[in-house]
């Protein structure tokens, strides 16, 4: 579904991305792991197009690469940003209506879904967005994100800041996410909900993917985790 | 009194609305894309000329229809082809091709209409009183005036805050990135807005030209009055826009109506000046004479006490 081959970016004259190549296949979770500034965040970004690229990003067989950010979107990737980015001043429901892509017809999931699965977003429906704790925010942006029916969705760092409860529920939205044929591509710092639910993994490095395997391999891959993971 | 109280009030209402169609234009493109759109005032003088040229081969409904439309399709073309580049050159750069935009837009329609003032007329269907108070009469062509400014605020207002388009628009005032990442296409959304703006200026041009006369320097009349309404009200507020219209409108009404001179108010205080006084020909002006700088003077006071305007939220 989405092949990142040879994936090059800069921020000025840094050199940040020098040559990323992974995949993610139909209906997969896949995590991208690694420490602070290895690049992960700026992958998701210049394959989202925030970030120009150079090198290939192939998605459902067709180039992306120097395609603007809604153009991106249109053609079925979602990307729910490490900052959230709710907009504070509009309600819970507006916030999720600016999801719904073109003329604002649903896909696979309605605000009601939304709501049925989180009845703390429904309580507070009409509350503005800014004045939901972390972990709901983190909520709604993901489900603001899926009302525009992404086919892949691009997640980074979820789990950042939140209590071990939330960052639980947010492994099973992510397990339901998937489970009605969307792929996913986790970032990640921490190893906990990556393990848990991913079916790949990748360990970024200097702006390179350093390993590639699945959650059992990484388990036994003590050298790969003590130099590319733990602090 | 209560004849002259209510006729300034209706005026100082017909102008207020007046500002407020240009205002809100100005203050809606300042808000979406952090432009001071110099030129704005040079829109609502196109709108005129172009209701002007309209009106004599499709009467003044086909002109107040087509001539907004036009406003704002040169509008969005500047926006698409002039400012978005210039853009990139950050906010001085943006200032200074409006400015030039301003003086372009003046020199061309003096090229193709002349210098003289066009005999753009208030439509016959309009010649009647709508009411009369006091013995005087208030014209209906000044409703019509007042009930499209209202309809004007009305409709901006359910559209920013009610309509899907509008959620749109806030939300790409301040994370423009995020809604390009949810399939939105932020520059074209930037480019119609300014487009609805610089269209609203040129239903304020359709409507103000019979009224305050169809000439070359009608856009430096309004232009800078304009900017102090916006600054007022504070930048980017819509409501905000419309209070400070009313306000300016009112307060230059009432300076005008009043036929008080500032040795009457300064005797209230105690205060009097023989004519050998230096400053005596300050202190013998009139109000209606000092009415024009109250504008200014309502900004001064208003940037003292609350710097981002009345409801205006942004520091910069």
């Amino acid at each position: 579904m989405l092949k990142v081959t040879d994936l090059h970016a800069y921020y000025d004259k840094s050199h940040i991305l020098q040559g990323v190549n992974f995949h993610v296949d139909a209906g997969e979770i896949v995590s991208l792991l690694g420490r602070n500034g290895v690049g992960r965040s700026t992958t998701v970004k210049t394959i989202m197009g925030e970030v120009e690229p150079r090198g290939s990003i192939l998605f459902k067989g067709k180039e992306i690469a120097g395609l603007k950010s809604f153009e991106i979107a249109h053609r079925g990737l979602g990307y729910v940003p490490e900052s959230r980015d709710i907009f504070p001043t509009l309600t819970v429901r507006q916030n999720l209506t600016l999801g719904l892509k073109g003329k604002g017809e649903n896909g696979r999931w309605t605000i009601d879904e939304m709501f049925n699965m989180f009845p703390n977003l429904a309580e507070r429906a009409d509350v503005p967005g800014g004045v939901l704790s972390g972990g709901e925010q983190q909520m709604l942006c993901m489900c603001r994100t899926l009302m525009g029916d992404p086919e892949l969705i691009m997640i980074d760092e979820p789990t950042e800041g939140l209590a071990p409860k939330v960052v639980e529920q947010i492994g099973l939205l992510l397990q339901e996410i998937a489970s009605r044929g969307v792929s996913i591509l986790l970032v990640e710092q921490k190893l906990s909900i990556a393990l848990k639910i991913s079916s790949r993994l990748y360990v970024m490095g200097h702006g390179k993917i350093v390993y590639e395997g699945t959650p059992q391999s990484l388990l036994g891959a003590h050298d790969v985790r003590a130099e590319w993971l733990e602090v | 009194m209560a004849e002259v109280f209510v006729f300034a009030t209706l005026n100082g209402l017909v102008t207020g609305l007046l500002l407020f169609m240009l205002a809100s234009g100005l203050t809606l493109i300042f808000s979406m894309m952090g432009v001071l759109n110099f030129a704005h005032a040079s829109f609502y003088m196109l709108g005129a000329y172009f209701a002007y040229t309209l009106s004599t081969y499709i009467g003044f409904w086909g002109g107040l229809l087509i001539a907004p439309l036009i406003v704002g399709c040169i509008g969005a073309s500047i926006e698409r082809y002039g400012l978005r580049r210039v853009h990139q050159s950050g906010h001085v750069a943006e200032l200074v091709f409006t400015f030039g935009l301003a003086f372009l837009i003046e020199e061309a329609v003096q090229l193709f209409w002349g210098r003289d003032t066009k005999n753009y007329q208030t439509p016959e269907f309009f010649d009647f009183a709508l009411f009369s108070l006091f013995g005087q009469e208030f014209s209906a062509y000044r409703g019509f005036m007042i009930a499209i400014a209202c309809l004007i605020f009305a409709a901006l207002y359910f559209i920013l805050t009610r309509s899907r388009v509008g959620i749109i628009i806030q939300a790409s005032i301040s994370h423009p990135q995020t809604v390009a990442n949810l399939g939105h296409n932020v520059p074209l959304i930037f480019m119609c807005v300014f487009g609805v703006g610089t269209a609203l200026a040129g239903v304020a041009g359709v409507i103000a030209g019979p009224v305050l006369t169809t000439f070359p320097g009608m856009a430096t009349v309004l232009g800078s009055i304009v900017f102090v309404v916006v600054v007022i009200g504070g930048l980017g507020s819509l409501p905000g826009a419309l209070i400070a219209s009313l306000l300016v409108g009112l307060l230059q009404s009432y300076a005008i109506a009043a036929d008080v001179g500032m040795p009457e108010l300064l005797n209230l205080f105690g205060v009097s000046f023989d004519s050998s006084h230096p400053l005596d020909d300050l202190w013998t002006l009139n109000l209606p004479q000092v009415a024009p700088v109250l504008p200014y003077l309502l900004l001064v006071l208003v940037l003292i006490i609350k710097p981002t305007g009345l409801m205006g939220n942004r520091e910069q």
